[in-house]
């Protein structure tokens, strides 16, 4: 993100809630020098040189922040490039995010990181974090050059798309993390036991006569990683949870005090496999696969009790091409910054399956797990604010999309709840079009 | 009925109405002149991404018995080859404005693509391992014309059930007709969840007795290479429908090409319970009146599932 002044702003009257800070109540939200200055009472702040934002019944949330994002720089800018990632995720109400290392060629170099960096500071809307591959080209075989790719500004590892195989190559990173840290995050997947799958294994992808993956092709992995992880005393993260036995696996690896977060995405919280019976790949082609009723349940039950630290979108972008063909000839993935907030706020909000402050929580707790710092609205921080409209009624793509590709899950879909005003890094990094800032005194 | 993708799809009625019109073209096949002029003047494309003999011979046949203009894409050789999309392939062959399209395609859903994409009259000759609804109808004919009714009977699909688009449709058409199903294989080619659709799940042939039908599939010798089965031998040993397992009053059937010696034994498949010469016969009226109930019947028909009643059908009479 490029450095620039922080902004001056009220936000006058807004709902404030921080779970974290304690906070919840209404207020007029300073904003100077790109700082949370003061949460004052409502309309008794000063508006002296500051646009004031009218945010009576609106709500301010501390921005939410993304630690797994596909930005595909370099090498597919056709499907995404970090200026148009970025400005998704500040439409989505994120002031960060962290991209992973899959692109063509894989970041698995100093330089790579360097060059990714400086894209960031030139054409990002949100302050990006770039992981490196764990192994050399992800190839799974030897490990990256782990210390001067954190020398380079590199926040963590991760072969994501990819689980690391060997479990060899991936305890010698564990090891190596000692001398250099940076968290590993890790896509688990036993490839012998998912093998072609492209569904969840079950009724669904018997009705379909479609590959399945099981649930057990990802929990084994979880819980042969968390026993590495537990053995050295390393750091790990465990992305994109999706089946009931994986939750159980963290839980229990939590209980035996492994150092070990998770993370879990949006469409696996809505959604589940009956949603790909219509075999449209566009929207319901990811890895891991939506899974069933019981898999989604116990994906909120985690996230009530802390098995599940935070949420991440895994957005995926693909150009139209790679998505338009046959389910099992589809590119997986989909993308979710701009909808996340909305698509939980509308599916598990509204009918009162989660609290409002749990998801606001989980949305802005990506940062944790990279020891990054948490966006906050307690006065002192650096401003990191989503200002949304509970009561607002969109369509998804309606309008289009920031992003480069089109792949939303929640394509077509109306959702309740729209980010309008997106404070990142203490600038305003989005506002949306039909929402004006108010002119400053 | 606007296309058939699947057997999930049809109502009870919609597959009687193809059986019926299928008996009829069952007596045409009986004159010497065996064409009729129903679809003069109109074109049907069938196009296989795999290699097929009995599905593809019979649509192309189905099609000229009923004076169509025919257009036949392989997948090898064409420009499918080049690496065009099937997006792409099928607006080209869109451009020749056909009545229907026919499609085989190695993937679940390509024939559903293809109707949206295309909006052409489009038939689903197999997708993937999905379905192949033209097959069970076909199968749904052989055993009309055996048995009264199939409210009732018990029918038993043996074999790879995990690798076949024939045994997830037959399943289906077989339950819509009022049978009950029972799949039978070794535990690793039955696929997990197949329950949900209503059949029960055998790991044995002991139970083979109760069966008034026996649908055996085909069992392909790669599937020991990926571990599925330990070896031919040892799968023939409990899963061979043999001269011993079968009961002379249980009728045999299999979708072809048979591996003679794996699934079936010689003598069972030349045994007089055995309809797999009749399914083959089958499969040209089944597929005419297929086409006929697209092309000739289904713009007229209203949609049942719609409930609409907009416009008394227009009657159509018998083929000439």
């Amino acid at each position: 993100m490029r450095p620039g002044a922080g902004a001056d702003l009220i936000l006058r009257g807004a709902a404030v809630l921080d779970p974290v800070a304690g906070i919840d109540a209404r207020h007029d939200v300073v904003v100077r020098g790109g700082r949370i200055a003061e949460l004052a009472a409502p309309g008794s702040a000063d508006e002296e040189g500051a646009e004031v934002v009218e945010a009576d019944g609106l709500h301010a949330f501390p921005a939410f922040f993304d630690p797994h994002v596909h930005l595909r720089v370099p090498g597919h800018e056709h499907k995404e490039d970090v200026e148009t990632g970025t400005r998704a995720a500040a439409a989505g109400g994120y002031c960060g995010v962290l991209a992973m290392a899959n692109t063509e060629p894989p970041v698995s170099t100093p330089a790579d990181v360097e060059a990714l960096r400086e894209a960031a500071r030139e054409g990002a809307s949100v302050p990006t974090g770039f992981l490196a591959t764990v192994t050399r080209g992800m190839a799974g075989e030897e490990l990256t050059e782990m210390a001067e790719l954190r020398a380079a500004g590199a926040v963590g590892f991760s072969d994501d798309g990819l689980p690391v195989r060997s479990a060899r190559i991936l305890r010698r990173a564990l090891q190596y993390q000692r001398l250099c840290g940076g968290t590993i995050a890790l896509h688990e997947e036993d490839p012998d036991l998912s093998g072609a799958g492209v569904v969840h294994e079950g009724p669904v992808s018997a009705a379909l006569g479609l590959a399945g993956i099981p649930a057990v092709s990802e929990s084994t992995m979880i819980a042969r990683d968390a026993a590495l992880a537990g053995y050295e005393g390393a750091r790990i993260h465990v992305q994109h949870l999706s089946a009931a036995e994986s939750v159980e696996a963290v839980r229990a690896a939590k209980a035996a005090g492994v150092r070990i977060s998770a993370e879990a995405s949006p469409h696996h919280l809505c959604l589940t496999d009956e949603a790909v019976r219509g075999l449209d790949p566009v929207r319901f082609k990811m890895n891991p696969p939506l899974r069933a009723e019981a898999d989604r349940r116990a994906l909120l039950d985690g996230l009530r009790d802390g098995t599940i630290d935070c949420i991440a979108t895994d957005h995926a972008p693909h150009a139209a091409e790679e998505k338009e063909a046959p389910f099992e000839a589809a590119a997986m993935g989909v993308t979710g910054l701009e909808t996340a907030f909305a698509a939980l706020h509308t599916d598990l909000v509204m009918p009162g399956t989660l609290e409002l402050a749990l998801v606001v929580g989980k949305l802005s707790a990506g940062a944790e797990p990279f020891d990054l710092e948490r966006p906050s609205l307690a006065p002192g921080s650096e401003a990191n604010v989503a200002l949304c409209d509970l009561g607002a009624t969109w369509t998804v793509g309606e309008e289009g999309y920031e992003s480069r590709s089109h792949n939303s899950w929640c394509a077509g879909r109306e959702l309740t709840g729209r980010v309008l005003v997106t404070l990142a890094g203490g600038q305003v990094a989005f506002r949306l079009r039909s929402f004006s800032l108010g002119v400053a005194q | 009925m606007k296309h058939l993708l699947g057997i999930e799809q049809l109502s009870r009625e919609e597959i009687e109405a193809i059986l019926e019109r299928a008996e009829s073209f069952a007596e045409v096949g009986r004159r010497d002149i065996k064409k009729v002029p129903t679809l003069r003047g109109r074109t049907i494309v069938t196009l296989f991404y795999e290699s097929s003999t009995r599905t593809s011979s019979s649509f192309e046949l189905a099609a000229k018995r009923l004076s169509a203009d025919l257009v036949s894409v392989k997948a090898a050789g064409s420009s499918v080859d080049k690496g065009e999309s099937l997006k792409d392939t099928v607006a080209t062959l869109s451009a020749y404005d056909p009545a229907a399209i026919v499609i085989r395609h190695p993937h679940a859903g390509a024939a559903q693509m293809v109707a949206d994409w295309s909006g052409v009259a489009t038939v689903n000759a197999g997708d993937g391992k999905h379905e192949h609804p033209s097959q069970a109808l076909l199968d749904l004919f052989t055993l009309r014309r055996r048995l009264e009714t199939l409210e009732g009977k018990r029918i038993w699909i043996v074999g790879d059930v995990l690798h076949s688009r024939v045994a997830r449709s037959n399943l289906i058409a077989f339950r819509a007709m009022g049978a009950e199903v029972t799949v039978c294989g070794p535990p690793t080619l039955i696929p997990r969840g197949i329950e949900a659709l209503g059949c029960e799940v055998s790991h044995s042939l002991e139970g083979l007795g109760e069966a008034d039908v026996v649908y055996a599939l085909r069992l392909q010798r790669e599937r020991m290479e990926e571990s599925f089965i330990p070896s031919i031998r040892e799968y023939t040993s409990h899963f061979q429908i043999d001269s011993r397992r079968l009961g002379p009053r249980q009728l045999l059937m299999h979708p072809g090409p048979v591996n003679r010696g794996v699934e079936l034994s010689g003598e069972a498949i030349d045994s007089p319970q055995s309809l797999i010469a009749e399914q083959v016969a089958s499969g040209l009226v089944v597929r005419m009146a297929i086409l006929y109930e697209l092309l000739a019947v289904g713009g007229e028909r209203p949609e049942p599932a719609a409930g609409e009643t907009t416009g008394a059908p227009t009657p159509i009479g018998q083929p000439a």
